[in-house]
């Protein structure tokens, strides 16, 4: 039922003429414009968009988006990335009117309803990390992980200072070197144990007084809690370095143990995970940090806070020593909303519980997919595992990712493939807490029955969808990254 | 070129010396290991390198590697050919495949490099 | 509700496959010590129902714009959003979808940002357009950034200080642990002074950074700028309003090598600053130095046509520290609403609303300026926004406006890096800013308001 005709290219499909939005005549006095823009700054003609009536483009777009899968639509077990259910109501409550239509630079007297909100929100986010100072301006993950450097930078040069290291183990996420570079450190790679655990002697080995920060990911990449976390803070604190939690995992963890009371002393959330943002094909989502009291005065500004003496009205306040701000306006107001709503579903219970489940499901499909993807690391798992294909790979040939592009087939998103890269041909599972014990048990068995299969069909999957194995090789050495060039 | 006639680095780049002038390439077997190259990013005429660090970087679909210098010394010449050509690196990796000459500035960095025999050996050992 | 579907029946075989007696073994790789040994403190549980009339309560207690008449600005507009934005955006299959890394089942994203990039690489006229960055303000960070990559120069960036103040604070912050030297250059004019602009630029310089139109709402002499910078090597950074370029030319016509704009004006709520959009665009040469995912076309097994995440050993999950910036998650989501958008609106929508906002603005300062004790700070051209200067100061002009149902502002004296303003002056000051949506009959009322 492919329609091809409305996803050829909106360049394609335009007609001269047409429009899908018009807007009423102008009723002031039509002053010329050259009297009032100097011609020197007038554009000799409007850009050349496509021309299209409003059924175009909802045609186009409708069938677009059939093209895609999404976790509405499929389960879609990516590693390290929280695919849950996106709640509807979420949508619906931030799109309220006095929430969506805010302006930024709205003064704190009109806004208290929001300001109430987003104190709430600071408060349940301090609760759950046990780190009680919060900035809800990131935008997301690897700009909370930015912004934390930032404030840990700031809070040494405050001390007469200057910490140049930031240290984080070989299975860390890429935003964690990338985002330590971008702070002006220089990045230090741990190797890990045998056991996929953060190396104690090797931390010690490097950690010194020119270490600023030790950024770990806990459970780590492999969905395994670092079980020296303790021992680890306290070498680190020792040589008066900071420990930074990359949040990025913490739906095993919610209401079960807290990066503030394992010695963390900043981290990140990803609202668009863990308390279902959505991920909106990539983005927007929203990383808010927490960090330590002493870390407070150096986080970014504005925060919410109760007006001194008057403890039912909000304002908006900029910490003594900020950093300043790492963006403009207040942060992506629209997913801290829904991940608000979130909690507020869940409540305390609630969030615990869903903690659990997500590792109930992961430790389940890991035993179900043991026999033909065995998992290196721990015998059980948090929320989420490793599994390896190395073996597949020797005795059949097939590789991770041709078991990733035959899934597709199955009607089901593969798993993450090749990450992290201290397993070899990884696949990395997260289920989430919200997928049945039925499309757990369909799924393994889509599994059982794909590396039964023929090799050589692998290879060329996936077989039933739009399009299959993208050209990369001449596509990155000659990229095509508009419409205009197509035209050449 | 004969392979037999160059020096080698352990970070799989090649020399060839004439006068005090370096050709830089790299070998064939760092070609294959980084398979399907999209993109050299050449370091400009006049540019000093210095031996050990990065002098430019070679793309594949799924990484990006920095290029060593070998020798120190100042750019005279670059393949301009190679960008577009990438394929010059598979076909020719010792001849066309060359990416820049450099007027050595120390000629006695040559000794701390490999032999072809010793740089082969060096190769099977990453191999395993 | 934790939104779970197994039964406690399932649990228990779950618990079996797996060979533990109960949940407990599996938390136990957590050290019991380290667990926490109470419930979380947090409000209660609510049901649909009750979230709903609570988050209703809290949403009655703020003014939104739809409920009152905006003419706020800097940085973020009250532009009218065609409905066909907000249906096509809500559909799960794209909001509910993840990156599109796996490109066989994530062809609707990957097209749909493909034409993104088309459409603001047309908007730009700039070659190349990357599929997102946060907003305006990371993106200018980033885009300085980018400079310092495309020319090898680390030394200097040179801002006029024209600029969106929190842009500035926001680039001010990236670059705080860096040796690079940020110098912002004064515009007690209003808009760049050419002579003191070029004593700012050295040969160590990367890039000037100008806004257009800038946050005074005045315009700048970009292509001049660009010849100053130009001369010195150094590359022209330049942030624009997308919805502009309607009326005026566009970054790459006067000759900015990298263009940065927030895109919240295409489609996308104010909801109170975030989630917005951040857009860059470049010259060809400098696709490998850029931040972000870019989508590119190709062909797969078949021969079909299709679209890929390309370039990617740029990014954070291959390049590590090397990467052109740490951002993975983007703001996909916004970016489909601004191809919606501008789908919707062709060259003559665009057009429209760019004069229509342009003519209204022209009016309404004309009217202001007619009451006694209100003038425009600066005297210049402007496109849709001006600064208003009220003898009475600017939180009386807000105060007034707002007892009539009007918003304006923001007053400048809440503004970070305006120093430079005399402050008797920057608490007189604040903007004013007309968008589309508004009716003569409505600024009528403002003037009457402020009168």
């Amino acid at each position: 039922m492919r329609n091809r005709q409305a996803t050829r290219l909106l360049s394609e499909l335009s007609r001269a003429g047409r429009r899908g939005a018009e807007f009423p005549a102008s009723d002031v006095p039509e002053w010329p414009l050259e009297d009032l823009l100097p011609a020197s700054a007038l554009a000799d003609a409007s850009p050349h968009l496509p021309e299209l009536a409003e059924p175009d483009v909802v045609r186009h777009f409708v069938n677009l988006s059939t093209l895609n899968m999404s976790v509405d639509t499929h389960f879609y077990p990516l590693g390290s990335c929280t695919m849950k259910y996106n709640p509807k109501r979420h949508e619906r409550l931030a799109g309220l009117p006095g929430i969506v239509d805010v302006h930024p630079h709205q003064t704190a007297g009109n806004i208290q309803g929001l300001l109430e909100l987003l104190a709430e929100k600071q408060q349940m986010l301090a609760e759950i990390s046990g780190l009680p100072a919060v900035s809800l301006q990131p935008a997301a993950g690897a700009h909370g992980e930015l912004t934390a450097l930032y404030v840990a930078a700031a809070y040494f040069r405050d001390k007469g200072e200057s910490r140049k290291k930031v240290i984080f183990p070989a299975s860390a996420h890429g935003t964690n070197p990338a985002s330590a570079a971008m702070a002006g450190f220089e990045c230090v790679e741990l190797k890990g144990t045998e056991g996929g655990f953060v190396d104690l002697e090797e931390l010690r080995r490097h950690v010194d007084n020119q270490t600023a920060v030790f950024m770990v990911t806990n459970p780590n990449t492999l969905g395994l809690f670092e079980k020296d976390i303790a021992a680890i803070a306290e070498i680190v604190h020792a040589a008066g370095g900071l420990v930074y939690i990359d949040g990025a995992n913490m739906n095993a963890i919610m209401g079960i143990t807290r990066p503030g009371d394992f010695g963390g002393d900043m981290m990140h959330y990803n609202v668009h995970k863990t308390f279902t943002g959505p991920h909106g094909a990539g983005g927007p989502g929203s990383g808010p940090i927490c960090v330590r009291d002493f870390l407070a005065d150096f986080l970014p500004g504005p925060v919410v806070r109760q007006r001194p003496g008057d403890d039912r009205r909000f304002e908006l306040a900029t910490p003594a020593k900020s950093i300043g701000r790492v963006r403009s306006f207040f942060g992506n107001v629209g997913i801290l909303i829904r991940g608000y709503c979130y909690l507020r579903t869940l409540g305390a219970a609630g969030v615990r519980s869903a903690a659990e489940q997500a590792i109930l499901n992961a430790n389940y499909l890991k035993s179900l997919l043991a026999d033909v993807l065995p998992s290196a690391h721990g015998e059980y798992c948090l929320h989420e595992f490793v599994a390896s294909a190395e073996g597949l790979a020797k005795e059949r040939g097939i590789n991770a990712m041709d078991i990733a592009k035959r899934l597709l087939d199955y009607g089901f998103h593969p798993p993450t493939v090749y990450f992290p890269l201290v397993v070899p041909h990884a696949m990395m599972f997260e289920p989430t807490e919200t997928e049945s014990k039925a499309t757990l048990d369909a799924f393994s068995d889509a599994i059982h029955k794909i590396v039964a299969e023929d090799a050589e069909l692998l290879h060329t999957a996936p077989h039933n969808l739009p399009v299959s194995r993208p050209e990369e090789v001449n596509a990155t050495r000659k990229p095509v990254l508009t419409w205009a060039c197509c035209k050449d | 070129m004969d392979p037999a006639s160059l020096k080698f680095t352990k970070t799989h780049e090649w020399v060839a010396v004439e006068g005090d002038v370096a050709t830089i390439g790299i070998s064939d077997f760092a070609v294959h290991l980084l398979s399907d190259l999209v993109y050299a990013d050449l370091p400009p005429i006049g540019k000093k390198i210095t031996q050990g660090e990065p002098f430019g970087e070679v793309e594949s679909v799924k990484a990006v590697s920095d290029l060593y210098a070998p020798v120190s010394g100042e750019v005279i010449g670059r393949n301009d050919a190679l960008p577009d050509n990438l394929d010059l690196l598979t076909t020719s990796p010792f001849g066309g495949g060359w990416m820049v000459k450099v007027r050595l500035s120390n000629a006695g960095e040559l000794s701390s490099l490999l032999s072809q025999t010793a740089y082969k050996a060096h190769c099977d050992a990453e191999k395993h | 509700m934790s939104y779970l579907f197994t039964t406690p029946d399932e649990q228990v075989q779950m618990l079996q496959r797996i060979g533990v007696t109960s949940l407990k073994v599996l938390l136990d790789q957590i050290p019991e010590d380290l667990q926490l040994d109470r419930p979380l403190n947090m409000p209660p549980a609510l049901t649909e129902l009750e979230l709903e009339r609570h988050m209703r309560g809290l949403a009655a207690r703020n003014a939104g714009a739809s409920s009152r008449i905006c003419f706020m600005g800097g940085g973020a507009y009250n532009h009218y959003i065609p409905s066909v934005v907000d249906e096509l955006a809500s559909r799960g299959e794209f909001y509910t979808a993840y990156t599109p890394y796996q490109a066989e089942a994530s062809q609707g994203t990957l097209q749909a940002f493909f034409e993104f990039q088309s459409l603001i690489s047309e908007l730009s006229g700039l070659d190349v357009a990357n599929a997102s960055l946060y907003d305006g303000g990371s993106g200018v960070a980033e885009a300085v950034l980018m400079a310092g990559r495309c020319t090898g120069r680390t030394g200097r960036v040179v801002i006029a200080g024209s600029t969106n103040p929190e842009y500035i604070q926001t680039l001010k912050s990236y670059f705080a642990n860096k040796s690079t030297e940020v110098i912002v250059v004064p515009t007690p004019q209003g808009t760049v002074n050419l002579e003191k602009l070029e004593a700012a630029v050295n040969d160590q310089t990367a890039c000037v950074l100008v806004q257009q139109p800038n946050f005074f709402g005045c315009l700048e002499e970009v292509a001049a700028i660009g010849e100053i910078a130009h001369r010195h090597s150094a590359l022209l950074v330049q942030s624009f309003d997308p919805l502009s370029v309607g009326l005026l030319k566009r970054p790459g016509d006067l000759g900015a090598d990298i263009a940065v704009a927030e895109g919240q004006s295409l489609g996308i709520p104010l909801q109170f600053g975030g989630p917005f959009l951040g857009i860059l665009a470049c010259r060809q040469q400098f696709v490998r130095k850029m931040p972000g995912r870019l989508i590119g076309q190709t062909v797969d097994r078949n021969g079909e046509r299709c679209f890929f995440l390309n370039l990617q050993a740029r990014e954070q999950h291959i390049r590590r520290e090397g990467a052109t910036s740490n951002i993975c998650t983007n703001q996909g989501l916004m970016a489909l609403r601004a191809t919606i958008y501008l789908s919707l609106l062709g060259p003559a929508g665009l057009k429209e609303v760019a004069e229509l906002s342009c003519r209204k603005a022209h009016y309404a300062a004309d009217r202001l300026t007619q009451i006694e004790g209100c003038e425009r700070m600066f005297a210049g051209p402007f496109f849709k926004e001006f600064v208003l200067k009220y003898a009475h100061g600017a939180d009386t002009a807000v105060r007034k406006a707002a007892a009539a149902g009007i918003d304006i502002g923001p007053t400048l004296s809440r503004l970070p890096e305006l120093s430079w303003l005399p402050e008797d002056e920057r608490d007189q000051c604040l903007i004013v800013a007309v968008t589309e949506s508004r009716t003569r009959e409505e600024i009528d009322q403002l003037v009457a308001a402020l009168a």
